[in-house]
């Protein structure tokens, strides 16, 4: 045994404590002891969900199960789940409307070109025309990796040489879109850290370009990573001010990473979270559900 | 939401007149804070809850000295705990003599490898070293072209296999480092999940196939309490010797840097810190330790400055008095071209103690209005500029007319231009008060005498004039 596991044994042991708990639940009512709503804490915590999202739900459950009579574990446990699904705001999935484009954007890594390129063989499949825009002119061979998708998917691609505008990029895709009467415009950026001012402004003006060309309604969404910790927030943030977000796609959930803090960021921003990525494969970029989300948080 | 550990601290302990020791109350009120500290700063819970024991040990032990609060005593036991931590100096790369050295880089998707790895070739090809970089990413549509467009960049040569096994391109790649006289081999890997047991399998095949002198895993400073959970798992399955933390140039607080120190033992070896290949440096952590903390970093903006100093765009005067505070309109208006350069303002200010305000006071600022602040400036005299105080109501008049622009703006310049010269001699006082408690290299600033730039001691009295001499120092 590792020294983490064992230190960590403390850890999986509350969330085996957690259930064992729930079981005694039955027997006692709503008398549930300190240490669970602890354990409950700490599960949280591990997940990501951030000190005070995780406070505020433990307080909030606190309040509400001592008013409630519950008689089996199931049913504290679907409470649990389907109080802290409701956190999240669930209206306002682009993909559910008709013609759309897309502007994904996030920090480095996070998979915004993976995710364009799944969505655009998706969207292929329902029976959509598909363009993809490479306005990532900064990363080395970024365009060559949505070129594969591209084919792949079978769609055409609008890219530039390295260093090229971006936004020049975004113009010409919508342009393009146009032309041959495209309802599903997928536009991939570099990525960026939200700290970097001249990047974020590069990326507004790829935004008020497309959104000036495009004819159809066009939607910014943060490709964010789910083994992000706190600061994922403040990415959130600083996307949402230069950019007014309007939906989340949750990646690389197939590790271990819960990807609590997205939560707090739907919460906070008010958008919903629209696309999962649970692994490698194209059909794994899924719809969100609240209540699975909630329940793999809660272990 | 939570912005400096230290100042809350103080404030916990500031109803406490200075005693012995440390009561056991007063230890679990800032328990308590630097719990909410480490948790916000990603720290791993099992880790915090363990490092926040050993604190409170360490604390009710103590005697509270007589130069420091109560407060600033757990400040202290906490940073030299967390530097301990943090592997306490620096872990320098270790090579053997063989020809060529391997460098493996192993991680998950999206932490940075190949980015790395461009990094760390550039690094030690200044070295002296001969690096050729090997493309053993067959996964990942492009990836192989990226690292060639990196290699072509930085004119590092590149190879890419013929066939399309990892483990077959690695060894391939040795070979070719033989005949082409390369003396340092670095193979990019795929990214891959922990709890992919092909993958990781794969990984451990090209370890027994390349026998590389150092495996680095590449951890992004943003991870959060999953980072120890995929740190263990590589550390188990390939015993790497050390890790790269990516985009530190962000403003994440990476106390996954912690966590994984923690769990595995594992050194982190380089810190990455931004989009250009010569921003991979050593890593320190003590200044770590006060970032995760939230602290500030004064010591890297330092080094920041110096960097651009040597790339011939800051001079030794600037550096000296961005630090110290003694600075004039010239300055400001330099300081403020800079400080972009250097990042943005929120880069700075992230990097300072007390880091919000000055990022409150400058967070508007565009590309426009400094033209504006400039024009401003340069209708001002030389007297003026250097002697602010001189700036009655007609010269304001005047200076607004020669920059086209209202007394209102001329006012709001000064303003701003005031408050500057507040914070850097706030930051000035900081630097003195952390020179006490902190690492031996804060102390060489702390010493009454700070210094932009420690070669250049002498060069530091250029604006002895009246009116920029600040007190206090």
């Amino acid at each position: 045994m590792s020294w983490y596991e064992k230190l960590n044994s403390g850890l999986s042991k509350s969330r085996e404590r957690l259930s064992g708990q729930l079981n005694a639940l039955v027997g006692r009512g709503v008398d549930i002891d300190e240490s669970f709503w602890e354990d409950l804490e700490d599960t949280l915590i591990m997940a990501d969900l951030g000190l005070e999202a995780s406070e505020d739900i433990v307080a909030r459950m606190k309040r509400e199960v001592a008013t409630k009579a519950f008689s089996s574990t199931e049913q504290v446990k679907e409470y649990l789940v389907s109080a802290i699904a409701q956190e999240f705001e669930t209206v306002g999935d682009p993909f559910k409307l008709g013609a759309v484009t897309i502007l994904a954007v996030g920090i480095n890594g996070t998979g915004k070109t993976t995710s364009i390129g799944k969505l655009a063989k998706q969207g292929v499949d329902e029976g959509r025309t598909v363009i993809l825009g490479s306005a990532d002119t900064f990363r080395a061979a970024a365009g060559e990796q949505l070129d594969i998708w591209a084919e792949r998917a079978g769609v055409p691609i609008v890219k530039r040489e390295r260093g090229a505008d971006a936004a020049s990029v975004a113009y010409e895709t919508v342009e393009r879109a146009q032309e041959i009467g495209a309802d599903l415009v997928l536009i991939d950026t570099a990525g960026r850290l939200h700290t970097s001012l001249d990047l974020m402004r590069e990326l507004e003006k790829v935004q008020r370009v497309t959104r000036d060309r495009s004819k159809a309604p066009t939607f910014t969404v943060l490709v964010m990573d789910a083994t992000t910790g706190q600061n994922g927030l403040v990415q959130a943030r600083e996307f949402n001010k230069a950019l007014a977000l309007d939906a989340i796609i949750l990646t690389k959930l197939d590790g271990t990473a819960k990807g609590g803090i997205a939560l707090a960021i739907s919460k906070e921003l008010e958008i919903p979270i629209v696309r999962i990525g649970v692994g490698e494969a194209i059909d794994d970029l899924r719809p969100f559900v609240p209540e699975e989300f909630a329940r793999a948080l809660i272990g | 939401m939570f912005d400096n550990l230290g100042q809350r601290l103080q404030s916990i302990f500031s109803g406490l007149t200075s005693k012995g020791r440390l009561s056991e109350e007063d230890i679990d009120a800032a328990l308590r804070e630097i719990r909410r500290a480490l948790l916000e700063a990603d720290v791993n819970l099992a880790v915090v809850k363990s490092f926040t024991e050993r604190v409170r040990e360490k604390a009710l032990g103590a005697d509270v000295l007589s130069s420091l609060t109560p407060g600033q005593m757990v400040i202290k036991i906490v940073l030299d705990e967390l530097t301990v931590l943090l592997g306490g100096s620096i872990s320098r790369l270790a090579l053997s003599n063989r020809m060529p050295n391997v460098i493996m880089l192993v991680g998950l998707q999206g932490s940075g490898k190949t980015t790395a790895a461009s990094k760390l070739a550039y690094l030690l090809r200044k070295k002296g070293k001969k690096p050729l970089m090997v493309a053993a990413d067959v996964y990942r549509p492009a990836a192989i072209d990226q690292l060639e467009a990196l290699g072509r960049e930085l004119h590092i040569p590149v190879y890419r296999g013929e066939v399309d096994d990892p483990v077959a391109i690695a060894r391939d790649g040795l070979r070719y480092a033989v005949d082409n006289m390369l003396d340092l081999v670095i193979i990019d890997t795929a990214g891959r999940l922990h709890v992919d047991d092909v993958m990781m399998d794969e990984v451990a095949r090209i370890k027994t196939a390349v026998r590389p002198d150092q495996i680095l895993m590449v951890v992004d400073a943003m991870t959060g309490q999953d980072a120890v959970t995929v740190a263990d798992a590589f550390a188990q399955r390939l015993d790497f010797d050390g890790l790269i933390m990516s985009k530190l140039d962000g403003d994440a607080r990476g106390g996954a840097a912690l966590s994984i120190r923690e769990v595995t033992g594992k050194p982190i070896k380089f810190a990455s810190m931004g989009e250009k290949p010569n921003s991979l440096e050593e890593f320190y952590p003590d200044r770590m330790a006060k970032r995760i903390l939230g602290m500030g970093d004064v010591v890297s903006l330092i080094e920041k400055a110096t960097e651009l100093e040597a790339e011939g765009e800051y001079s030794d005067d600037d550096a000296d008095s961005l630090v110290q505070g003694k600075f004039t309109f010239d300055d400001f208006l330099k300081s403020i071209k800079q400080m972009r350069k250097m990042g943005g303002f929120g880069a700075i200010a992230k990097l300072l103690p007390g880091g919000e305000a000055m990022k409150q006071a400058t967070a508007q600022m565009d590309d426009s209005q400094i033209d504006r602040l400039e024009a401003i400036i340069y209708s001002m005299t030389i007297k003026e500029r250097t002697n602010p105080k001189i700036l009655n109501g007609s010269r304001r008049a005047r200076i607004a007319a020669g920059a086209g622009v209202e007394v209102t703006d001329v006012n709001r310049l000064i303003k701003q231009f005031n408050e500057a010269s507040k914070m850097m001699k706030q930051m000035q006082k900081q630097m003195g008060a952390n020179g006490q408690g902190g690492s031996s290299k804060k102390g060489k600033r702390g010493k009454g005498k700070p210094k932009g730039k420690q070669k250049n001691q002498q060069k530091k009295t250029r604006f002895g004039l009246p009116g920029t001499n600040f007190p206090g120092f």
